[in-house]
């Protein structure tokens, strides 16, 4: 077996005082769908953050497999290695796209932005890459020259998904990409990344507080609480034999229509 | 500073040059760090000066910096010698350094402008000062400024072209037309201050030295003789420079850039050569526009320069 693409050694955060997560170990390797949940508060985001390099931790090491360096710790890298990394190979889908899209520039124009700043210089090859993957995420191209503000919720969080597979990444971290969506929008995003992670063979990350969401695009789950992995395996393992007593009491408290 | 200079005639109530001695050395060794490092941003303690942030505090501490009591000044705003801006400049140095001024691009060993390059080809022993509102290219698209600090360290430049698409997306073509963004020696992405990318091509490899001062923004930047300066495209959108259908009423003159004139309030209106010394150049030489012929126009455009 190939090495894993991502390796998470003995990781913590610690914001002052504050301990966001500790002692976090695990492998993930390339195609796998990986869930983390877990209560608010409970380091979920945290955790996310320090394996996207976009925050340091305080210890331990973020392990990522290189396309020609091989396996190497995202913290070693100089910082323009590590952006170059970011923009290249990884990608993020924040829970709210505003905080991610340019609300001032046209939706093309933010799925065209990731193409140009890796160094996509042919004005209607950046264009039809935009109106292919808006197509792909359920857009109207005849829309793409409108800005994000003029879309629905739902449809900004499309358009995010779309700026950020744009690009191919080979791991994609997702911090509660449905959160804050009304339950059928909920239903067709979901049904979307599902089609789009297998189809692409993308490795993911995925934060949620919703089961249901992990269950549907997990293929294995981590639970957290209080900053720290109390289980961990196969999703519908995890689901269906709760070992952990937080964990079972996760599981029974969903409401069963 | 000799002895000699400090005698010179000038208002006895300041320095040569207004700035004192200090501050001119502080800035010269600023400029010499952004010849070094073409394009680069070299940060200096702009000075107050007594006009506005806006009225060309830059460029007037860069040029106060460098002029020497043997210079031939010439001032320009928009390309003319005889706008609010450029009198007003010009008769703060007459004051306070007593040099020679000239309208004459080709007499004049420092040149200060705003908004404009001289038509006329500048040679190795000038020197061409611009008044730069914003040095930083990058500022619409990140607002952040230790960002856009990394952003030119490791030259992330990609974000650029946002701009240049979001244009063409809506116009079809791209419709920026001053200010352009340039990159410099291929290293810096640099703002060319509010010339009209008319001027552009004239950046490249020019023999003259070109100093950038932007006062408020204290910010100083330099494009060193013979360097190359590259206006940004898309390679199916390449750079393109204005075009008018019209020529110059007065002189004739196509290959200048034109301002449009309005005329009455009946839709006339007129285009006219930008460079004012450029355009009374060719009228002495004998080139009539449409509009050169009228008495009225002569008399005014005589009245004018």
């Amino acid at each position: 077996m190939s090495a894993p693409l991502l390796q998470v050694e003995a990781l913590g955060h610690r914001f002052g005082r504050i301990v966001a997560c500790r002692d976090i170990a695990f492998a993930m390797h390339a195609g796998e769908v990986l869930g983390i949940v877990g209560e608010s508060g409970s380091g979920k985001t945290t955790l996310l953050n320090c394996l996207a390099g976009r925050l340091a931790p305080t210890c331990g090491r973020v392990l990522y497999d290189m396309r020609v360096k091989g396996s190497t710790d995202l913290y070693a890298l100089s910082e323009p290695e590590r952006r170059l990394l970011m923009r290249t190979d990884l990608g993020f889908v924040t829970q709210n796209p505003r905080d991610a899209l340019r609300m001032g520039i046209s939706a093309g124009g933010n799925v065209g932005e990731r193409l140009m700043v890796n160094g996509a210089r042919h004005y209607g090859a950046i264009r039809d890459s935009a109106a292919d993957w808006l197509g792909r995420v359920e857009l109207d191209p005849g829309r793409m020259d409108d800005r994000p503000g003029t879309y629905s919720g739902g449809m900004q969080q499309r358009l995010q998904i779309a700026k950020t597979l744009v690009v191919k990444p080979r791991l994609v971290f997702m911090d509660e990409p449905t959160g804050g969506l009304d339950v059928s929008v909920q239903a067709r995003l979901l049904d979307l990344l599902r089609g789009l992670v297998r189809e692409l063979g993308l490795s993911a990350v995925i934060v949620t507080h919703d089961l249901a969401v992990a269950r549907l695009l997990a293929d294995r789950l981590m639970v957290m609480r209080a900053g720290e992995v109390v289980e961990q395996g196969l999703t519908d393992q995890v689901l269906d034999d709760p070992h952990h007593p937080y964990t079972q009491l996760l599981v029974s408290s969903v409401l069963q229509p | 500073m000799s002895a000699a200079e400090k005698t010179r005639p000038g208002d006895p109530a300041y320095n040569f040059g207004y700035l004192d001695e200090q501050t001119k050395r502080m800035i010269r060794r600023g400029l010499l760090k952004a010849v070094a490092i073409p394009g680069y941003q070299v940060p200096f303690a702009s000075r107050e000066m007594p006009l506005p942030y806006g009225w060309g505090t830059g460029g007037i501490q860069v040029t106060a910096s460098i002029i020497g009591p043997h210079d031939r000044l010439k001032v320009i705003d928009q390309g003319a010698d005889d706008t609010t801006n450029a009198v007003s400049i010009r008769r703060f140095f007459q004051r306070v350094t007593a040099v020679e001024t000239t309208e004459e691009t080709a007499q004049a060993t420092l040149i200060q402008t705003r908004h404009r390059i001289p038509e006329r080809d500048l040679t190795d022993d000038q020197i061409l000062v611009y008044q730069v509102p914003i040095p930083e290219p990058l500022r619409q698209l990140e607002p952040r400024e230790s960002e856009c600090r990394k952003i030119h360290a490791w030259q992330e430049y990609g974000v650029m072209h946002v701009g240049l698409y979001e244009d063409i997306a809506r116009w079809g073509h791209i419709a920026r037309t001053y200010d352009y963004p340039v990159m410099v020696n291929e290293r810096y992405l640099s703002a060319p201050s509010p010339i009209p990318k008319f001027d552009n091509p004239k950046m490249t490899r020019m023999a003259a030295l070109q100093l950038f001062g932007a006062g408020r923004e204290k910010r100083l930047y330099a494009i060193p003789p013979h360097t190359d300066v590259r206006s940004l495209d898309f390679e199916d959108h390449p750079f393109e420079v204005q075009h008018w259908d019209e020529v110059c009423g007065l002189c004739g003159a196509a290959e200048s850039f034109l301002d449009e004139v309005i005329l009455d309030d009946r839709g006339g209106h007129m285009y006219v050569c930008s460079d004012s010394d450029f355009c009374r150049h060719r009228r002495e030489q004998g080139h009539r526009g449409a509009m050169a012929g009228h008495e009225a126009v002569r008399g005014l455009t005589e009245q004018a320069s």
